[in-house]
Formats: C-alpha cells, sequence, structure tokens
C-alpha cells in the first residue's frame, strides 16, 4: 500500500472518532451545565473545564472569550478555522477519504460524504444552543453509520488495519480527556466529594461515554469514582476503556508487522502500553493521581502515534 | 413533441422527425417519452442529481468562486445511435486514430510525411507541442496515443464529422460509465424493453491496454498506476474511479521516486517498481528536471528511465501535437499517407488563418465562422461569429491579425439535438460525441457509445462541461429481434 494512502486511512479513522468524542464532551459539558445552580451563587466551570480537557483553552478565550455553552457551540462544533472542531474534523475526514477513494467502499465513502454534506447544508446555517442535543445524537449517528458501514464492507487488510489503528489511538485519547475533565470541574462549594453533585457529575461522565448501563452489569454497585476510572481505564470487556483501545491498536499493528514479515519501533511501544495497562490496578491509579496518571497516558499515546508515522514512511 | 423551435435554423433531430414522427428505430424511446408523466421524469431527475451529489461525481470550475465541486448537468433522455451507425462510426474511429498513431511515430522518428510535403514541417518541428526530448526514442508496440476522445458532430442522418482529436489525456470516460448506471438505476424498465450495448467493460479494456505496452525488459505481471495532479484537479474524481475500477493505485507525483533509472513508488512494504503509468498529467509537469523546474507535480528523472525504456507512459510523451488544431487540418491526408485509404469520417472544412487567403476569408466572413485558437482547449477563447455582436468580431479580428498563425476558423456546423428534458419539457438541444479509443501494442479497443455532452440552454452550440453544458447516457440499440428485416438490412 501505498504510504501515503496509509497516512490517509489512519487520519481518516481518528478525525471520525474525534468527531464523535467531541460530542461525547461535549454532552458531558451540556449535561453537568444542566444541574440546578446552587442558591449560593457556586461558579460554573463545566465549560472552562472542557476546553481544557480538549486543549483548546487559550485560542477558545481569545476568540470567544469566556467559555460558555454558546461560545463552546461557536468554537468547538461550528468554526471551521478552529483545526479541532467538530466542523473541521468532518471536513479533514472526507478530505482524506477523497483522496484514497480508491482504498474505500462505496458505503463508506457515502457515509461520509453524506455526512459532510449535511453538516454543510443544515447544521452549519442552523446549529444554536436550543438544538444541541439533536445535533450532538446526529454526529453519534453518522459516526456508527460510518463504523458500520468500514466494518461491514472493507476488506480485513492493511488498509483495514491503518483505520482501525487511527480510530484507537485517537479513541484512547479522548476517552482520557473524557475522565480528565472530572478532574477540572470543581464542586460547587458546599458541595462534599461524594456528594449529590459530584454523585451526579460521575454519572453524566459515564453516560457521555454509554456506559452507564455497563457499569451497573459490571459492577451492580452505587456509582463510585474508583470503579468509574477502573472500568473507562483498565476494563477490557469496556469498548471505549483505554485497555481495550490500546488492545485493538496493539493487534492492528501487529497484523500490519505480520504482513511485513517484521516488527517495527511503533509495535514495540504499542504493546509496552497496552501491557501497562494489563497489568496496571485502580489503587496505582488513584496513588500515582488520576489526573498525573491520565496526562502520562496521553502523552505515550501520543508518542505512539508518531513512531507508527514514522515506521510506515507518513 | 418538441415545444420550442430552434432560432433560425433548423436542425436535424436525432430522435424526432420534422414531422413530429419519431425516427426509424426511435419509435419506441418516442413511445416513452410520451407516456411517462411529467412528475415522475422530474422525480428522477431530482433523484439522479442526489445519486450524483452522493457518489461525489463532480467537476472543479477553476476561479469562479461558487461551489468547488459543482455537479454537471444529467439529462434523462438519452442519446440514441442505431447499431448500424455505430458500426461506422466505429471503423472510421479506428481509422483515424490509427492514422494518428502512425503520424507521431514518424515525426518523432522517420519524417517521411514531412519529407513527401504531406504536412508542412514547419507546422510540426516548431509547434510547441512538438518535442525535441521525444526525437528517437521508441515506445513499446509504437503506441503514442493509447487513449483517445475523438470529438464528433452530427448534421444529418448520414452526416458525421470529427470536431477534433484529443490525443493527450481526454476526459470524461466516467461521466459516459456513471450516465449509464444512473439511468439503469432509474429506468430499469427501459433496458429490460431496449437492447442497449453494454459500455460496463471499459475499464477492463483500458487495464488491457495498459498492460499490453508494459515496457520490454518487464518480466512477470507489469505494475500499473494511475497518475494522478492530486485531488483539486478537475478531473479528480475520474482518476479515482478509473484506478478503483482497474484495481490499481491511484498515485501522486510525491508517491513516486526514481532510482537506478526504474520508478518506485513508496508503499508500506517500502519501494515498489512501477511498469506503466496512466498519466492524468500534462507533458510540461511530469518531470520537473526535464520541463517546468518549479513543477511539484510530476516525478524528477521521469523522462531519463522513460527515454531508457524502463518505464511505459500513456498517453506517451510528446502526443499532443497529433491534437494541434492546426494538425487537425492533415488528418485525412494521414490516413491517405499511412493507410492507403479514404477517410471514413469527414474533417470540417477548417481555414487556417497562416494562410493569406484563408485569413483574408476569415476576417471577411467572421460572422459566419467559429474561430479558435490553435493551442486552446475546453470551450475557451473562441469566437462564435453568429452569435457575437460587431464590438465582439472587432476585438477578435484584432487578436486574429496581431498572430494569425495561432487561429482556425470553422463554418459554423448546424449541430444536430436531441429532445432533452428541461423546466418546460421536452425541448431540443444541441449535442456532440466523444468516443474513447484505445489503442494497445495487440490491438484497438472500444466500446460502444461515448460520452453526449448536450448544450443546456435553447440555441446554444457550446457543450463544454467548463461553460455548462450538460451529460446524457448514450445508447447503441441493437433492432429489436425479428425487426431486422424491417430497415432493409442485408443478411
Amino acid at each position: 500500500m501505498l504510504s501515503r494512502t496509509a497516512a490517509n486511512l489512519y487520519w481518516m479513522g481518528r478525525y471520525m472518532e474525534r468527531a464523535e468524542n467531541l460530542a461525547r464532551i461535549l454532552e458531558v459539558g451540556y449535561r453537568m451545565s444542566q444541574m440546578p445552580d446552587l442558591a449560593n451563587g457556586g461558579t460554573r466551570n463545566e465549560w472552562s473545564s472542557f476546553a481544557i480537557a480538549t486543549g483548546c483553552e487559550e485560542e477558545m478565550l481569545a476568540k470567544h472569550g469566556e467559555p460558555d455553552l454558546d461560545a463552546s457551540i461557536a468554537f468547538m462544533v461550528l468554526d471551521g478555522d478552529n483545526p479541532s472542531s467538530i466542523h473541521s474534523c468532518l471536513r479533514a475526514a472526507r478530505t482524506n477519504a477523497r483522496a484514497v477513494r480508491t482504498a474505500m467502499t462505496s458505503e463508506m465513502w457515502e457515509s461520509l460524504n453524506d455526512a459532510w454534506l449535511e453538516f454543510r447544508g443544515h447544521w452549519l446555517q442552523t446549529l444554536k444552543r436550543e438544538n444541541l442535543a439533536p445535533f450532538l445524537e446526529w454526529v453519534r449517528n453518522q459516526t456508527s453509520l460510518f463504523r458500520g458501514a468500514h466494518s461491514g464492507t472493507m476488506l480485513r487488510d492493511d488498509a483495514f488495519s491503518f483505520l482501525n489503528a487511527g480510530t484507537f489511538i485517537e479513541r484512547g485519547d479522548s476517552t482520557a480527556r473524557i475522565l480528565d475533565m472530572k478532574y477540572h470541574i470543581l464542586l460547587p462549594p458546599g458541595e462534599s466529594l461524594g456528594g449529590s453533585v459530584d454523585y451526579y457529575q460521575w454519572t453524566t461522565l459515564l453516560r457521555s461515554v454509554s456506559a452507564l448501563g455497563s457499569y451497573h452489569w459490571v459492577y451492580r454497585e452505587p456509582i463510585k469514582p474508583w470503579l468509574v476510572a477502573e472500568l473507562l481505564i483498565l476494563r477490557e470487556e469496556m469498548p471505549r476503556s483505554l485497555r481495550y483501545s490500546l488492545s485493538r491498536v496493539n493487534e492492528f499493528l501487529g497484523k500490519i508487522a505480520e504482513g511485513h514479515g517484521q516488527r517495527f519501533e511503533c509495535n514495540r511501544r504499542a504493546g509496552q502500553l497496552y501491557s501497562q495497562l494489563c497489568y496496571d490496578n485502580i489503587e496505582d491509579v488513584f496513588q500515582s493521581g488520576l489526573h498525573e496518571y491520565l496526562t502520562k497516558f496521553i502523552t505515550r499515546n501520543n508518542a505512539l502515534g508518531v513512531s507508527i508515522a514514522q515506521s510506515f514512511h507518513f | 413533441m418538441s415545444e420550442e423551435t430552434t432560432d433560425s435554423i433548423v436542425s436535424f433531430d436525432e430522435i424526432v422527425l420534422p414531422s413530429g414522427q419519431p425516427r426509424p428505430g426511435m419509435e419506441q424511446i418516442a413511445e416513452w417519452m410520451v407516456s411517462a408523466s411529467r412528475s415522475l421524469l422530474k422525480a428522477r431527475q431530482a433523484e439522479a442529481e442526489t445519486l450524483f451529489r452522493r457518489i461525489g461525481i463532480t467537476f472543479a470550475v477553476y476561479g469562479e468562486g461558487g461551489d468547488p465541486e459543482r455537479l454537471i448537468p444529467f439529462d434523462i433522455v438519452p442519446r440514441i445511435l442505431l447499431a448500424s451507425e455505430w458500426d461506422f462510426l466505429a471503423r472510421g474511429l479506428e481509422q483515424r486514430v490509427r492514422a494518428l498513431n502512425m503520424f507521431l511515430n514518424d515525426v518523432y522518428h522517420d519524417g517521411e510525411i514531412l519529407a513527401a510535403g504531406r504536412v508542412p514541417a514547419k507546422l510540426v518541428l516548431q509547434n510547441k507541442a512538438y518535442l525535441p526530448e521525444m526525437r528517437g526514442v521508441s515506445v513499446p508496440g509504437n503506441v503514442y496515443t493509447h487513449i483517445a476522445g475523438i470529438d464528433l458532430v452530427r448534421t444529418g442522418p448520414e452526416e458525421f464529422y470529427v470536431l477534433e482529436d484529443n490525443t493527450r489525456t481526454p476526459s470524461g470516460v466516467s461521466y459516459m460509465l456513471q450516465n449509464r448506471e444512473v439511468m439503469m438505476r432509474l429506468f430499469p424498465d427501459l433496458f429490460n424493453n431496449h437492447a442497449v450495448a453494454p459500455v460496463e467493460r471499459y475499464p477492463e479494456d483500458l487495464f488491457e491496454t495498459l498492460h499490453s505496452v508494459a515496457p520490454a525488459g518487464c518480466d512477470g505481471d507489469p505494475t500499473v498506476v494511475v497518475l494522478s495532479p492530486g485531488l483539486y484537479n478537475s478531473a479528480y474524481y475520474e482518476h479515482t474511479f478509473l484506478a478503483d475500477k482497474m484495481g490499481v493505485e491511484l498515485v501522486e507525483g510525491q508517491d513516486l521516486f526514481v532510482k537506478n533509472n526504474f520508478v518506485f513508488m513508496r508503499t508500506t512494504h517500502g519501494p515498489q517498481k512501477v511498469d506503466v503509468i496512466y498519466r492524468r498529467i500534462d507533458d510540461a509537469f511530469l518531470d520537473p528536471l526535464t520541463f517546468h523546474p518549479d513543477s511539484i507535480l510530476g516525478v524528477p528523472g521521469l523522462m531519463n528511465v522513460y527515454r531508457a525504456g524502463n518505464v511505459s507512459l500513456a498517453n506517451a510523451v510528446g502526443g499532443g501535437i497529433a491534437d494541434d488544431k492546426a494538425i487537425y487540418m492533415y488528418v485525412p491526408e494521414m490516413i491517405d499517407f499511412y493507410l492507403g485509404e479514404k477517410p471514413l469520417l469527414k474533417n470540417v472544412d477548417t481555414f487556417w488563418c497562416d494562410k493569406p487567403d484563408d485569413c483574408a476569408y476569415v476576417l471577411d466572413h467572421l460572422d459566419e465562422l467559429v474561430v479558435k485558437e490553435v493551442a486552446g482547449s475546453g470551450g475557451y477563447g473562441m469566437l462564435v461569429g453568429p452569435k457575437a455582436d460587431a464590438k465582439e468580431r472587432a476585438a477578435y479580428a484584432e487578436r486574429v491579425k496581431a498572430s494569425p498563425s495561432e487561429f482556425i476558423a470553422q463554418p459554423t456546423l448546424s449541430l444536430s439535438t436531441c429532445p432533452t428534458f428541461v423546466a418546460e419539457g421536452y425541448a431540443p438541444r444541441h449535442v456532440d460525441l466523444r468516443p474513447f479509443v484505445l489503442v494497445g501494442a495487440d490491438k484497438v479497443r472500444l466500446v460502444p457509445g461515448g460520452l453526449t455532452r448536450v448544450a443546456m440552454r435553447a440555441g446554444s452550440l457550446v457543450v463544454n462541461s467548463s461553460q455548462g453544458g450538460g451529460t446524457k447516457d448514450t445508447w447503441v440499440l441493437n433492432p429489436p429481434v425479428g425487426a431486422a428485416d424491417e430497415g432493409g438490412a442485408d443478411a
């Protein structure tokens, strides 16, 4: 396969996954902002924590002032100049797809093309805070369609592996960032750790990754922070967890290496990162500090991405 | 059936006779046109548009702002050629393209036709499209134009004219194939009731053609690729389409490199040798070391590999000389000179302003002629005399006087029309036809039909997609079983 094709497939996977996770992150913020405002004037900081989690705090502040719901929609969804907005992700995914149409099935192309045309033709003009919820649902539907299209129609060859390697690198990154939002969201004064607001926040987080039901299924216990963290970091059966994401990255890079008859630096790094997640337990995680643990993961996961590009001459 | 009369000229309509009756052979389609309800046709037309947009069959128009990915209007009424008409055209096309290829081989080698004085040497040797870099270079099978798009127009039942020979990188074949695809999806019954000759094997024919011209030293299966300038090119959709249908890599210049006098592509498995390149990049951008030094589209060193015979390029470098509007005048000479045959397809009478008599005539009759730049294409920079006003003609006359050899002129032909479904219903619109002729080292291949382009505006003769023209599905129609004796066909 052409290196450029591999790069385009890898990034197409990343951008679609990123669009989906941005929608999920926005949903966390949106639901959290719907908590009843407390009489004692508790400050609202969901939106700045959202900006911090997506790594866009400074630009957003510079362009739209103090982060709030409207600024977040304007910057994180609609702004075509912000390379991390949903707008830019959908556009970039489609541009990548156009560049590698020969490596895709027509169903994949049509799902991406439809998503882009509908975003540009409809949502870009009409999206307001009032219809944010149906929009976020639309994004999830589009990304599910794309996933269904490639998992149902693509040959299981290198193209499929590169696409998936990108997807799961991005998913690991996003889940870590979503979980890290909880660290940045301060509890309103007077609210205690483990109190009702805290509980609501953890629940929202689980909901955003569609894992509330799974939590109850796995633990059969009330929501506890360390169990939420365990589910999203260490549980391999949870399809958006760090461990699951890395197991996939490891697997797809392994398939590529097999086809090449040699292993690369990226295989080594992926294996290392995945093993760590297999052998860590939740006590270790909290011992080192959840935020620190996640930050370290994001850095190593990024380095893995760079190493993939180097190994295959992107 | 027609609800609109063309201005002054009464054109030949390919489906409807002046009496309003269908032409012989067109009865069935005419019946369908009358019986299909307008609301159904409108719905199907909208559906066609959605399909084209979804599949992403778009066309980029440069420098006009607006939608950078524009749809080419598609008309749902097919353009029909009877099998007997097509057989004649096919023979004429093959003859013409063979002669063009022999001409190219000749002018880059012995120059016999020039020595014999049958084509003016100056016209060839001093032409910008004639590349001295190609002199004496041998190409596999002596094939230069592997893919030719010959533009034809029709003025009457038996009158077909060649308007232009496209021997460099003719485009539009993807529209021919997708038009058929969309028509079959929208009107399956029409295809059940008509014996329409299939065109689907074109990509396979193209692949076999490219295979046949692999470099002599290539052992094993040659690696074929399609080389595109990238996704901002107006024909990018077509490049992806053809690579996809042939099952070969679509590459850009950055994906290729030259080493040890061979061409390789960069893959995740490391370098892989490339043998045949179907290139959709113009000569001037192929190799920055030989041509434009600042071009980033091409592959440095490609020309050396090519001249060494280690890679085949389709179409061959330097073929533009056969596509020149002045050389066009001499194609009948070529057919006579190389094949000793009479040309089956006619040329349009052409005046070349380099000849003083011709020039004087052209300047006197600007209001009757179409004047074109010898090196122009895409319908840009031409003067349609009868449609221009005195001021435009005067301005154009100045350009012609300034450099007469750059201009040719042709009488305005009364192009045939086809009923076309427009806002008001059916109306006659002018059409042309671009069949695609594939020339391999082994044989000539040709799928029945081609791309029909249609001028969507009433009375307009300009069919180029860059000028708002549309397309139609083109049918070569075999007579229904048992009806063969009706038209007096021989046994």
